[in-house]
Parts: C-alpha cells; structure tokens; sequence
C-alpha cells in the first residue's frame, strides 16, 4: 500500500511573546494512505491543527517548522519553496476551516470564492469551474444549489455556510481535504448533516482526509484511525475500532472516560427534606431586546412566557441551541436585562427588575459565573484584588480578613494559594474559570447562575470543574442553575431539566435527563447528539417531519 | 442598489444638513460675541460717539442677534454673503478668486498625496516588519512630528535661496504653461502633500493589516493565492471604510488649515483671507469662510460615509 502522506519526526517552534523559543510539536510521525480518512485528536494546545496546517506547508505567525518532513505525494512540504507550495495548495490538499463564518470574505459572493481555487491556478474556464460548483452544492444536499452561489456569506446560515466551505475544499479535486473542527462551532441539531454531507462526498471520490477535532463521537463516525495527541507528541494511533474499544494508553482512557459522566439527579425526596417555598421562582418571563412595541413588550422576544422553580439545594439545568434564549434566561434572572413581564421570586422576595436596583443582600444570594474567564476577569487586576473585591464590597472586610478568606476561597476551588499574586494572564484556562468560580463564591451565595462555564474547556478540565461544583454543593448547600448546550455537562451535574426552544421552555424534566424526552423537539436534539459508536450516524434515523420543523438547516 | 441602502444614505445626507445648521447658529454665535467692534475699528480713534451711533445703526448692528441670523442664514440659502465690512465689496466677490485658488492647490495636492499614500500604506502592509515597511514607517512619523513651518521654510531656504530652482512665492496668476505651473506649486504642495500623508500611510497600513489577519484571508493563502491576489482582492475590498475615512479627514485639512502654507509662500488662499478678516472684524467675511470650511469637510466625511455604506455588501 503506498502513502499518500508521510510526516517523520516533524517538529515545529512557536515564539513566545517574551521571544522564548518553544517547541510545540516535538517528532510527530504517521502516514496517511491513498483514500484514508484519519483523525487527529487531543485537547486545546495539543498541537492537532499546527499538525494539519504543516500539510500544506504552513505554519501561522510566530511559528516555524524546525525539523523533520511532510511528504505529500513525494514531494517534501518543508522544503519546497513559498511558490511550489502555493502550487500545491488548493489543487493537491485543501483546508477547510474551524469557522467558514470567519472564513469567507465578507464582501465577495460565495460563488466567487467556491470557484477561486480555479482561477488562482488557472485550472478551467469559470463557466465549468460553476457548474461543477453547482453539483457539489448538490452533493453536498445544499437548498438551491443553483442560485445559493450568487448569495453573500452572511445570507446564509452556519451549517450552510459550513458545507459550502467543504465544497470550496473540493472544487479542484485533491488528493487531501483537512478538516480543522469543522463542526465544533454547529449545534448539534446541524451538525448532523453537515457531517453526512462531508461522509458521503469522501466516500464517494476516494479523498484522504485529515479531520482535527477534540470530539471523539464526531471522529467515530468519519474516521478510520485515529491519532492521539498531547502536548504536540503522539500518545497513541489506532484503528477507530481499537481506540474507542480497547484504548492501549492511559490518556486514551481518560479522554474516553470524561466522555461519558455519571448519571447524577438525586431524587427530590433525598434532597428537601420538607415542603418549603422554593429558592427561585420564575413566573411568565417574557424577555427581549429592540424598541417596545404597543403591547409593551419588545421587538425581538428573546423569552417568551418561561416559568419554572427551583427547590433550595437542587441543581437545574438549562438545555437548548445558539438562539433559543437560554443565556437570556440568566441575564433576566441576575438583573442585567430587565423583563418586560413576568415575576421573579428569589428566596421568599420578589426582585426588583435591574440589579440596580436590588439590595445589596439580595445581590449578594444570586451570583453569575460568564462562560469566557478571559473576558470576565480584569486583566490588570492581581487575583487576590478580584477576589477581595466582593469581600468588601458584600461583607465590609478589613484587609486582614480579607487575606484570610482570600486563602480559604482558593483553597476551595483547589489552587495554591500563591496565584493570589498572580493575574488572570499567567493563568490556565481551567485556573481562571475556577478563580471566577472563587469571585462568585466570595458572596457566599445561595444560588449560583453558571452559563456555558465549561463549554469553553477541554473534556478533561471540564469533568474536574464539574466535580468541583459538586463538591463545593455537598460542602456550602448551594444551588446551581446550569446553562448549556451540552446534554452530557448537563446529565453530569443537574438534577431537574428544562428544555429551551426559540425562547420557550419546551419541556420540563423534573427527575433529569433520563427520564426520556416526551416533547418532538427534545427528542430530536437528544438524538442528535453523537454517541462513541462508529456506526451511529449510519444507523440514525431522524423523522424528517421534525428536522423541517426544527433544525435550522 | 436597495431601499435599505437608499434610507441609509438619506439618513446620512439629513444628518449632514443637521450638522450645518448646528454650525451654522454656533459661528454666528461666535462672531457675535468676539471682543472688539468693527465699527470703532473703522472709524478709528477719534470718531466721535454720533458718528459712531450713525454707522452702527447705517450697518444694522443695533438689531437684535436672532433676526440678524435669520437674515443671514437666509442670505446664505439664496447666495447672498453679504457686503464685508471692511472694504465695502460683496463677500462672494472676495471669496470667489481665493476660493479658485484655495481649490486648485488642495486639488493638486490632492493628486499626489493620495496615491503616493495609498500605495505606501498598502506595500507597507503587504510586507509588514521588512526593512521596507520600518522606513515607510520610521519617515511617516519623522514627517508628521516636524512642524510645517519647519518643512516649508527649508524648502524655501534650500529650493528658492540656495538652489534657485524655484520661486520663493508663489503668485497664482501668473501662470501661462505647464512648466510655470509646476514651478509655482511644487513647494506649497510638496509641503502639504508631507503633512496630511503620513496620517493616510499610517491609517492605511493599519487597515490593512488588520484585515490580512482575518481568517478568510488565511484562508485564501491555504487556496493557493498569492501575496498581491491576497491584498488586492480580499484585504482592500473590506478595508475601504477605514481607509476613505482616513483620506477624508486628512484632506478637510487642505482648505482651513493651510494658513501656515499660505502665508509662508504668500499664496492668496481661503485661510489667509480668513485671518485677515479677523483682524478687521469683518464679521460677514468670517462667518462665510467659517461655513466654506464646514460644508467642505461635511462634504469628504459625508461622501467617505457613503463609500463606506456602498462597499459593504452587509448594508448593501
């Protein structure tokens, strides 16, 4: 069997912005055969698509490619010159990229860019470049291949967005398409058919594909070995069979273990003891932005009519798609957007519509986590300045006290004490969430409002988050209210469900998420998340009456 | 071309005749409240308090300020600028020639410094951290931090006094070929073309930059495209905005605020004229030349809006 691709012992240096010189990816050798579709798998900063990317001969800014090779069909990568390698790219391996939002130029139509390819290395007369556009459309199950070409990129729709990018890729006939996550940024609704478009469109012209992502469900279904990478070194390479079934390494096994948490709704019985008023209480939020329309209520109606409680001690989770109001929901519930209608009763008292206007006391029971640590932590602040900042502000500490608790609170969310000292900057992903997590729990609150806290982290630092919550419930009596997209986040922490739907709760799940979903919308997003099982997506059926209905397609 | 598109410009063309209304009351204001009294200026030292009273009141200077506004702004709508004061001739007549003038030398310079700019910028940006961009740079801002004083009298020292290449003024009227032409305006416009480009480089490089950092530009390097494909069709096109911006603002600079230049070369100019009038309180002349201003920079920002809105096919 002959090699389409060889890569031997490739290396590649980054430059710090200190102007240390690191090595990011250190000896990384495999093959890719004629026609073989391989995965490269492995957490943020794992070096998985500076890999993919030294396939076509390039490395981003501030990276070089030091050592090693990249054949591509014999001809070495690395060493070829800025010209021979423009030659290459496009006709003999193409990219498509993590976000085709991002990466279609806003001010060209689609058509136009599908077809650049073509024109840049001369390879047909635009008219053919089109048509063959157009069948790949097809191939591709894209609505009016015909005329969606002559469309610009932001009239279109993610996932549509996302298989035009393929068909860009595909276009001049390569013999190696990558894939940079080419689905993280869909719902999972969408990704779907994007991922059965991709499929058959390999399958059918024979491709290699190198497909980068950090979800082994969605590799399963596409790949047929997979590589395991951290830390820009190979930990393990298999068939997709041997990796999901009989993993040789241990950090195989704990990808594969963060995969799949426990099951954790308690039952109601477990965890009130006697029937009290709830800790929260949500009655007939209507919620929106734009100009208020007569009826009083805004243009845009980003909630419509949602109520639910929430009992002292119980964990309720938030689930829905980019769009159903889910964050929206939080930001009513903390004051920052004010309701148009509708009530909420917090710990026996009803809230006054903005935070503004909230006493001090009741700020300080309802406290918010934001999704992005980065942008929620002052960058010119020390840790310890954030952290002693709700201490005085909720709990009028002098600085002596303050420095005690400081300590406390970080040795609750398992950091070393010193990081105090520190900001955000010099800080882990998974650090600055937990000192977010620190500044929340500085208020000793009753009630902590969590949006989408891990689904900017890597598997293995989300499951440590996630228990972390758990143990910090079982030590202060807290409750948490769990916003995300993510059945399996949800299904780890939350005790009761509800399901968001265009800015209406769509289903409530009081004892968790396997009590099965009654509602057609909960059912197809439940069935649409992927499972560790090769033959899943094959397998699938999907009631197309609800896709119509449902997926934003 | 679509409705949207066409509310958006209406939108834009209402706000500009907003903004010179506003204008408009704030100079008049203004002229009305500068200290000194253009009758006592006329009349001198020893004019006696009748005589003083009879020309106030000869000049309708006794009205009330609103009425005189309204009069004026009338005036204005009509194209009536009223008689300066100081020399008893209509406003429009004054103004006229020096406007020509003004015009012809921001024009000019116009046709240099924008290409000149716009090319620098771009190759600046194209080969962003080589020896080329850091002289590009290094010059701009050595350029834009000297004064134009400075610039325009070593000019005249080096080119007129020591070389005798050029004529140290320049006087417009004189002109009957190309070559006296060129003579004539090579150092007022050489100077000015110095310091409204290095903001254009500046503003212009920036732009582009940052648009060949975006993803879709990564991406059509990984399609094969080379660095002149990559800049002219992809990082331009979605550039403009910033850029027409940059080049507006830099040239509403060549009509009030040349005086430097004008007087240096002793260019009969708009500026110049305004400064005098100033002097001798020449109220109707100052306010004209205040709106001349106004209307010509709203004019560039207004137009550089318009180009903006028609390049993005968001809008479109």
């Amino acid at each position: 069997m002959t090699n389409l691709v060889e890569i031997r012992d490739l290396k590649i240096e980054a430059k710090s912005d200190a102007g240390r010189i690191i090595e990011i990816i250190r000896g990384v050798s495999f093959d890719i055969a004629e026609g073989e579709i391989v995965a490269l798998i492995g957490e943020s900063g794992s070096g998985k698509t500076t890999i993919a990317l030294s396939l076509m001969g390039y490395a981003r800014s501030g990276c070089r490619i030091s050592g090693g090779s990249v054949t591509l069909a014999g001809k070495d990568m690395v060493t070829l010159s800025e010209r021979a390698r423009a030659k290459v790219r496009g006709t003999e391996v193409s990219y498509v990229p993590q976000s085709a939002a991002a990466a279609f130029n806003p001010a060209q139509t689609i058509m136009e860019q599908v077809i650049e390819i073509t024109r840049i290395h001369d390879l047909m007369p635009p008219a053919q470049a089109e048509a063959r556009a157009v069948d790949l459309f097809k191939a591709l199950s894209l609505p009016n291949a015909e005329t969606i070409g002559s469309r610009y990129p932001h009239q279109v729709s993610g996932g549509q967005l996302q298989r035009l990018s393929a068909a860009m890729a595909l276009i001049a006939d390569p013999k190696l398409v990558i894939f940079d996550e080419p689905t993280t940024a869909l719902d999972v609704t969408t990704q779907i058919e994007v991922l059965r478009a991709f499929k058959s469109v390999m399958k059918k012209s024979a491709i290699a594909g190198i497909y980068v992502s950090h979800d082994l469900a969605v590799v399963a279904q596409i790949a047929d070995r997979i590589v395991v990478l951290k830390g820009g070194e190979i930990q393990e390479i298999g068939t997709t069979e041997q990796i999901l079934k009989a993993p040789a390494h241990a950090y195989t096994r704990e990808l594969l273990a963060a995969f799949e948490p426990k099951h954790y709704a308690r039952p109601l019985a477990e965890t009130v003891a006697s029937p009290k008023p709830p800790l929260l209480e949500v009655l007939d939020i209507t919620a929106g932005y734009g100009p208020i329309q007569v009826d009083g209520l805004p243009l845009m109606k980003a909630l419509k009519s949602v109520s639910f409680r929430l009992e002292a001690g119980r964990n309720l989770g938030v689930i829905g798609e980019s769009g159903c109001g889910k964050s929206t929901l939080a930001r009513v519930i903390a004051g920052i957007l004010p309701q148009a209608k509708g009530d909420i009763i917090f710990d026996g008292r009803q809230m006054a519509q903005t935070a503004a206007a909230r006493q001090k006391e009741e700020l300080r029971k309802l406290q918010m986590v934001f999704q992005f640590a980065d942008t929620a932590l002052n960058p010119s602040k020390s840790i310890g300045d954030i952290l002693g900042r709700p201490l005085s502000f909720y709990h009028g500490m002098n600085a002596r006290a303050r420095e005690a608790r400081i300590g406390q609170l970080l040795d609750m969310v398992r950091l070393p004490s010193t990081v105090r000292h520190r900001r955000a900057a010099e800080l882990s992903g998974g650090q600055k969430q937990r000192v977010n997590l620190a500044r929340a729990l500085a208020a000793d609150p009753k009630l902590i409002l969590c949006d989408e806290i891990t689904s900017a982290l890597d598997t293995v630092v989300a499951a440590a988050i996630l228990d972390l919550l758990k143990e910090l419930q079982r030590e202060l009596g807290l409750s948490y209210m769990f916003i995300s997209h993510d059945l399996s986040t949800v299904r780890a922490i939350c005790d009761e469900v509800i399901v968001m739907y265009q800015g209406e709760k769509v289903e409530d799940m009081p004892t968790g998420l396997d009590q099965g979903p009654q509602h057609p919308y909960s059912k197809l997003l439940f069935s649409s998340v992927p499972k560790l099982d090769p033959g899943w997506l094959d397998g699938l059926e999907q009631d197309p009456e609800l896709v119509r209905a449902f997926a934003k397609r | 071309m679509n409705r949207h598109v066409l509310n958006l410009v209406l939108a834009r063309l209402m706000i500009a005749v907003i903004t010179l209304l506003i204008v408009s009351f704030t100079v008049f204001a203004a002229t009305v409240l500068l200290p000194g009294d253009v009758v006592e200026v006329l009349l001198g030292q020893a004019a006696t308090p009748e005589a003083v009273a009879g020309l106030r009141a000869a000049m309708h200077l006794d009205d009330p300020a609103i009425w005189r506004f309204i009069q004026w702004l009338g005036g204005i709508f009509t194209g009536d600028f009223g008689i300066s004061y100081a020399n008893n001739m209509p406003v429009a007549d004054l103004i006229g020639p020096r406007l020509a003038n003004s015009l012809k030398l921001a024009g000019i310079t116009t046709l240099v410094s924008v290409p000149v700019a716009l090319t620098l910028g771009i190759t600046a940006a194209m080969w962003r951290g080589s020896w080329f961009d850091r002289s590009v740079t290094i010059l701009s801002i050595g350029i834009v931090s000297v004064p134009e004083f400075m610039v325009a009298t070593s000019a005249v020292l080096v080119f007129a006094v020591y070389l005798k290449w050029l004529p140290a003024l320049s006087f417009a009227n004189e002109i009957h070929t190309f070559g006296q032409l060129l003579r004539v305006y090579a150092m007022p416009v050489i100077t000015l073309s110095f310091v409204i480009s290095a903001q254009m480089i500046r503003m212009t490089r920036a732009a582009v930059i940052d648009t060949l950092n975006t993803p879709y530009v990564e991406m059509a390097l990984l399609k094969g495209a080379s660095r002149k494909r990559l800049v002219l069709k992809h990082a331009l096109p979605n550039a403009l905005g910033p850029i027409v911006n940059a080049v507006a603002l830099s040239l509403s600079y060549l009509l009030g605020g040349v005086i430097i230049v004008e007087t240096i070369f002793n260019y009969p100019g708009v500026a110049k004229l305004m400064v005098d009038a100033v002097s001798t309180r020449d109220l109707p002349l100052i306010q004209t030349c205040a709106m001349l201003f106004c209307i010509v920079y709203l004019f560039l920002i207004t137009t550089a809006d318009i180009i903006a809105i028609l390049s993005n096919p968001r809008l479109r």
